[in-house]
């Protein structure tokens, strides 16, 4: 990374360490670390949709996956979340691999659609099974144990930090992909798989990787979201639209980037709430014209995701010769 | 399980099938000519079924009588929302694209609820109202009106691209842009062409809907889903696949409630829809 960005990166960590000591508003609070916990979704999409260029629209499995299994364990035997947290990427990771071993043949829209099949499939599941909570899903018990309840009523800031290092740890991972042999061939199967096969890279295998860490960290994301909301239901953890989500975040920052899904989740929460605070409470649907209008404006205009503008452009190649004969 | 019984819901799941296969026409037939999938084409159902409503509830006319209104007006829609937004994105990342049409389903959707508040509604009493018996087994007269209407419309949009030379020259655009291009056919024309007849497809669909089905701002939302499956399943930017596979999908879907649980209908067809992917991955009609 260049010194400016490094710079750029440590001053933003300061901020947000210090960000809540310098408001006491939970408002404000609350919403950095919805921003946070988006942004890690985000990042954590990006090793597969952004690297490997494998666009999933059915990441709500795996967030799912996660609140879910914490849950249970948590609900039906005392486990601490904590472990449950691990135990949530575990599952999330093999339920990855089954996905991906069909999945990982279908090229660009067929693939996003079977990931799409999948996130419906995983969520119809769950809504009709009563063992699992159905469509009523579970409230958590609200009591505060300590560290390793992962309950916190108190205060606002235990979840902040905990977002904030779960956010930085996601980051990490992308970090070493990125930097790793992992990373140059997840580019090279994104813009040349064939010559990529040729070199003998085994296309399945990277993609593979790249699955299991998306999975699981989208599923240490879905286990802090239970603990934080204290209620799972397949709408709030398993849609679609969260899965849709969950990749917008990305591809608004720049998918494929380092730090364009947190960029873009700080962008996309942003619009979000302020529509909702300007317009939202009328029950009319003006946050969600405003919102769906800013989406379609910032695609057309801004194609290449809000960390297109900080990249310098490459310079426009020598325009071609004119030909001299013309077709006829 | 008597035959007449399972004749009965085999025969109710192809006509609701014809329905969806109108729905994923539109779709596929966009995504053949230029390679985008359209988030937004629920909406353009949504929108079919309330132009229907509102001609209904404010002048009193049967969303059957006013069906060629509704069509025209959802290919006003689709044309527009292709000049508006689309032609800016034709040549932009997949993501991105991904990304603009879904920011225009949430638009549509809070533009529906905003405009026409977030109520259930529904086209009381339409002159098709009423049930047909047919060989001992009994159908609601909406629903074979429906599917007719969405079989006579499938067949008109394949007569088109058949045997015009508008269609041709559409089909022309769908194979390669390119050399479209070099015969002089217009791929900015085409490509609205493509808009206004997707979008005429689920507005039809829309209106014949409205006689029956609940009507709210997220009614698109049950049929995206089965369209994309259709589409994919079918094959991207095949109509006779999506045609099949509508009727495929109508009767999995009609059956696995009968047989197994209805809350589980939509797993088995998504798992039908991985299934057949899985070993031909360009789907039943799709070219490889």
């Amino acid at each position: 990374m260049r010194r400016g960005g490094t710079a750029l990166a440590l001053l933003g960590l300061a901020a947000a360490v210090a960000f809540p000591l310098l408001t006491t508003r939970v408002t404000w609070q609350n919403a950095a670390i919805l921003m946070m916990m988006t942004a890690q979704l985000g990042v954590a999409w990006n090793i597969l949709g952004g690297y490997a260029g494998q666009v999933s629209l059915g990441h709500a499995a795996f967030f799912g996956a996660g609140a879910y299994v914490s849950t249970l364990l948590s609900v039906k035997l005392g486990v601490s979340p904590w472990l449950g947290m691990g135990a949530g990427a575990v599952v999330a990771a093999g339920l990855g691999v089954l996905v991906g071993t069909p999945c990982f043949r279908l090229k660009g829209h067929y693939f996003a659609m079977a990931t799409i099949a999948v996130g419906e499939i995983v969520q119809a599941l769950v809504n009709g099974s009563d063992a699992l909570g159905g469509a009523v899903g579970f409230n958590l018990p609200l009591g505060e144990t300590g560290f390793w309840g992962f309950v916190f009523n108190r205060s606002k800031l235990p979840y902040y930090y905990i977002a904030l290092g779960l956010l930085l740890a996601t980051v990490g991972v992308n970090w070493i992909v990125n930097r790793s042999h992992v990373g140059y061939y997840l580019r090279a199967i994104k813009d040349e798989p064939d010559a990529a096969r040729s070199l003998g890279v085994s296309l399945t295998r990277y993609k593979m990787i790249a699955m299991i860490l998306s999975a699981g960290l989208t599923a240490m994301g879905g286990t802090l979201y239970a603990q934080k909301e204290l209620f799972i239901d397949p709408g709030s953890t398993l849609s679609t639209s969260l899965s849709i989500k969950i990749a917008l975040v990305a591809i608004l920052g720049g998918a494929g980037t380092l730090w364009g899904p947190v960029l873009g989740a700080v962008v996309l929460t942003a619009i979000e709430e302020a529509t909702r605070i300007a317009f939202g409470g009328t029950g009319r649907g003006t946050d969600l014209v405003v919102y769906g209008a800013l989406l379609v404006v910032i695609a057309v205009f801004q194609p290449s995701g809000i960390a297109g503008l900080f990249t310098r452009r490459a310079p426009r190649p020598p325009a071609p010769p004119e030909p001299e004969a013309r077709f006829p | 399980m008597t035959v007449e019984l399972l004749l009965q819901t085999l025969l109710s799941g192809i006509l609701f099938g014809l329905v969806y296969a109108l729905v994923a026409i539109g779709l596929t037939l966009i995504f053949g000519v230029m390679d985008i999938v359209n988030f937004a084409h629920g909406e353009f159902l949504m929108f079919g079924m309330y132009a229907a409503f509102w001609a209904f509830a404010l002048w009193g006319l049967d969303p059957i009588v006013t069906l060629p209104l509704t069509t025209l007006l959802l290919f006003a829609v689709g044309v527009a929302v292709y000049r508006l937004v689309i032609r800016r994105i034709t040549d932009a990342p997949m993501l991105s694209q991904i990304f603009a049409t879904f920011g225009l389903m949430i638009f549509f959707r809070g533009l529906a609820q905003y405009l026409w508040k977030p109520d259930f509604r529904s086209v009381d009493h339409t002159i098709v109202a009423g049930k047909v018996a047919f060989a001992g087994l009994q159908f609601g007269l909406p629903q074979v009106v429906a599917a007719g209407g969405a079989v006579l419309t499938t067949a008109a949009v394949w007569a088109f691209l058949r045997f015009t030379r508008l269609g041709a020259a559409l089909e022309a655009t769908a194979a390669d842009k390119e050399a479209a291009a070099l015969m002089g056919i217009d791929a900015q024309k085409m490509f609205a062409l493509a808009w206004g007849i997707g979008a005429a497809c689920a507005g039809v669909a829309g209106a014949l809907l409205a006689t029956y089905y609940p009507i709210f701002p997220e009614v698109g939302s049950t049929f995206i889903l089965v369209a994309f499956v259709l589409v994919a399943l079918g094959g991207f930017g095949s109509v006779v696949g999506a045609f099949w596979a509508g009727i495929l999908v109508g009767i999995v879907e009609v059956m696995g409630g009968f047989l197994w649980d209805p809350a589980y209908k939509m797993v088995l067809v998504l798992s039908l829809y991985l299934i057949v992917v899985w070993f031909r991955p360009q789907g039943l009609m799709g070219k490889a």
